[in-house]
């Protein structure tokens, strides 16, 4: 027996078993009680919530589901005085929407794309699939490379590499060339690398010692380059198609999904040299960030489409939607460095202190230590940047270059779908879309997030 | 100060091991710390041989942590020598790099990595640092985390263990290196009472091995029970060093006296 009251002494006789908790405290009646009632300004939220569903989901289903017209082939399908969204105006504009002018006859080289593209990424998302390594250098590096390719037609024509911007190769080689590629670009690009690969054992010569280290990394860089640029350089018998032509989910996703997968390591480069101890690296890393986040976007994308080719030399113009894509990378990648920065802000000095003591090398501490880290605390920011940035990307519109938003306007013009609910149908569908994409990153990282916090368990 | 110590082996504990040649473990002459303006380290001199455990104590801020902290080079001297193995500590990379190999290191807050495994904490310096084959590396984490006696924590992660078994953890992490000189930064002073004593027992486990420590902490029977040497220090000086017997027993500066006053009951 235990004491029933409290007399100033007190030894224990028995211990405690534990007891199941109250009734009212579990179950669907708990689960009520404890989230939606469980104080009066709760209850009162929960009432207007319920109420603001009930006014607002009738009304947006009769438009989208009861009263939509669901065939027809033009406008006068979608006339009348109680009539929901015009589904058939999507269908009859849905390659546009997704294709922009892409010619008809090549969109299979599209859909190879999108194809490629999901097959490569949904083994890449679940994590507990195997090969990542594999898998990581087929969609982060082959990918693209057969994506340019297969969308652009390949074939690029490499006509000047450095030395040949002097007028020196073309009297070395003239104009010859070999299955379509021409010899004085490929001379050029040998002699350039074996320049660049003599200067960098050079400097490595002079700075540590030794200059092998320095000169096989530069060749290794200029093989790859090489490699990449044969490949695109070769005629595959591919139609050559201009990015001008491209449009609609295309562009959308091309700029966005190059926006994410450049900006990232960029971001992370950056935000490692805005914390390094070196003053002209920090100082750079600053004045890039600082700049990219002090402009707006949509100044980037003017200037890169209509004033940078005032300041290039006569001759160069690079593609229209490559500035618009290096624009987007670079304004993302300064986001990115600050969100990286504030997670490695948030590690504590003993983990630094904990891998240097242990003998790991600068590189390998960030690597495998700090920024794993680092990068786990920070996936709601990034997320949030590559949302902001999946979004953003229509503002491309503004240099002439039709995303999928841009399409659905210029579907708008035309006069055989002109009714009063075409723009009610096609933003709605437009809504639907962004946030099937947008919603699923979200999902996603919570995903990740809750996967990767097991190691915090407390 | 002087360099009058006595070192006198303890009973149960081998004396201490001088291989011919490099007998001296570490071994720091002159040195001097600012942080800004503030004089932290005041002319350190400690030669500590090979085999020799150390116990550095003294009051808060008085510089004991900076200065183990200084031998692998996690806080940078300004003045004066400092020689670890046979290296001098200097700007040079490589060197500092050559001597985190060779020193192992135990923190108060442990700092093991929450994100990786206990077999992953144990065998990431060795993957890495020594290039170990990967299953090499695991027989010999699982070797040492045998010998501090939670082989079955392996697969579990930081935050699911208790204070103590994740400084037995640290301790092992660091053996697995097989380093010639550890370093412990008061590595009970963050623990429950109960789990002080299961650190304490590893860490004289290891003493009875031979290893060369340094060891800056209040545990006062740890020190009586291996240390060769106990070096008390205040305001950035080493005031005292002598052996274990005679500085509890008759301490000679006055701070030492006070200090020892006030921590004894």
């Amino acid at each position: 027996m235990s004491l029933t009251f409290d007399d100033g002494t007190f030894i224990r006789a028995q211990m405690q078993t534990p007891l199941p908790p109250p009734r009212r405290n579990v179950g669907v009646i708990g689960w009520v009680r404890q989230n939606l009632f469980s104080s009066i300004s709760n209850g009162v939220l929960t009432i207007l919530g319920i109420l603001l569903v009930a006014w607002i989901l009738p009304p947006l289903l009769r438009f989208l589901l009861i009263d939509a017209v669901w065939t027809g082939d033009n406008r006068e399908a979608c006339l009348g005085a109680q009539v929901g969204a015009c589904w058939p105006f999507i269908k009859a504009k849905f390659a546009q929407l997704i294709y922009g002018f892409y010619p008809s006859g090549e969109r299979w080289r599209v859909d190879l794309v999108f194809f490629l593209g999901v097959a490569l990424l949904v083994p890449l998302l679940v994590l507990s699939w195997p090969h990542k390594r594999l898998n990581s250098f087929l969609f982060f590096v082959a990918y693209p490379i057969l994506a340019f390719i297969l969308l652009t037609g390949g074939n690029i024509g490499a006509s000047n590499f450095l030395l040949g911007h002097f007028g020196l190769m073309q009297m070395v080689a003239g104009d010859a060339s070999v299955a379509g590629l021409r010899l004085g670009f490929w001379l050029d690009f040998l002699i350039t690398t074996a320049l660049c690969v003599a200067v960098a054992y050079l400097i490595g010569r002079l700075a540590t010692g030794s200059g092998r280290g320095a000169a096989t990394m530069t060749a290794y860089v200029f093989a790859g380059l090489g490699a990449i640029t044969l490949l695109w350089d070769v005629d595959f018998g591919l139609e050559r198609v201009e990015t001008r032509q491209w449009g609609g989910l295309l562009v959308t996703l091309v700029i966005a999904v190059t926006g994410i997968v450049a900006s990232m390591p960029l971001g992370i480069a950056l935000a490692l040299g805005r914390r390094s101890k070196m003053p002209i690296v920090r100082l750079l890393s600053v004045i890039f960030i600082e700049f990219w986040r002090g402009v707006p976007l949509i100044t980037v994308l003017f200037f890169a489409t209509y004033m940078l080719p005032l300041f290039l030399p006569v001759g160069v113009n690079p593609d229209g939607l490559l500035r618009a894509l290096v624009g987007v990378a670079l304004f993302t990648a300064a986001y990115i460095a600050e969100v990286v920065r504030g997670g490695l802000q948030a590690i504590p000095k003993g983990q630094y202190e904990g891998a240097m003591a242990m003998g790991l090398t600068w590189s390998q501490m960030m690597r495998l230590i700090i920024l794993p880290q680092a990068l786990t605390l920070v996936i709601p920011g990034i997320v949030n940047s590559f949302i902001s940035l999946f979004k953003d990307t229509t503002l491309v519109l503004i240099v002439s270059i039709f995303d999928f938003l841009g399409q659905l306007r210029a579907a708008f013009t035309d006069p055989n779908w002109a009714t009063p609910v075409t723009l009610y149908t096609g933003f709605a569908f437009a809504g639907i879309v962004y946030f099937i994409f947008c919603f699923g990153m979200s999902r996603y990282s919570l995903f990740v997030e809750r996967r990767l916090n097991t190691s915090h368990r407390h | 100060m002087t360099e009058a110590h006595s070192i006198v082996p303890s009973d149960e504990l081998p004396a201490v091991h001088t291989p011919p040649g490099r007998e001296v473990a570490v071994e720091l002459v002159g040195v001097h710390k600012w942080y800004g303006e503030f004089h932290v380290l005041k002319d350190i001199n400690l030669k500590v041989k090979r085999g020799e455990r150390i116990v550095i104590c003294g009051p808060s801020g008085s510089g004991k942590s900076t200065m183990i902290r200084c031998i692998n080079r996690l806080e940078e001297h300004q003045q004066g020598s400092i020689v670890v193995d046979g290296v001098e500590l200097t700007n040079d990379l490589k060197r500092i790099d050559e001597i985190r190999r060779e020193v192992g290191m135990c923190f108060q807050h442990f700092n093991l990595f929450p994100h990786l495994t206990i077999l992953e904490n144990c065998t990431l310096a060795p993957i890495w640092v020594r290039k170990m084959p990967k299953k090499d590396a695991e027989e010999l984490a699982m070797h040492f985390l045998k010998k501090v006696k939670i082989p079955e924590q392996a697969g579990k992660f930081p935050g699911q263990l208790s204070g103590g078994q994740q400084q037995r953890v640290a301790i092992a992490r660091a053996l697995c290196m097989k380093p010639k000189i550890m370093l412990f930064d008061e590595p009970t002073s963050a623990l429950d009472p109960e789990m002080v004593k299961e650190v304490l027992e590893t860490m004289v486990s290891l003493a009875e091995e031979g290893m060369t420590m340094l060891c800056v902490t209040h545990e006062m029977g740890f020190a009586r029970q291996v240390a060769n040497r106990v070096i008390f220090m205040d305001a950035g000086q080493i005031i005292e060093s002598n052996e274990p017997n005679a500085f509890f027993s008759n301490p000679q500066h006055e701070r030492t006296k006070l200090f020892l006053s006030q921590i004894l009951h």
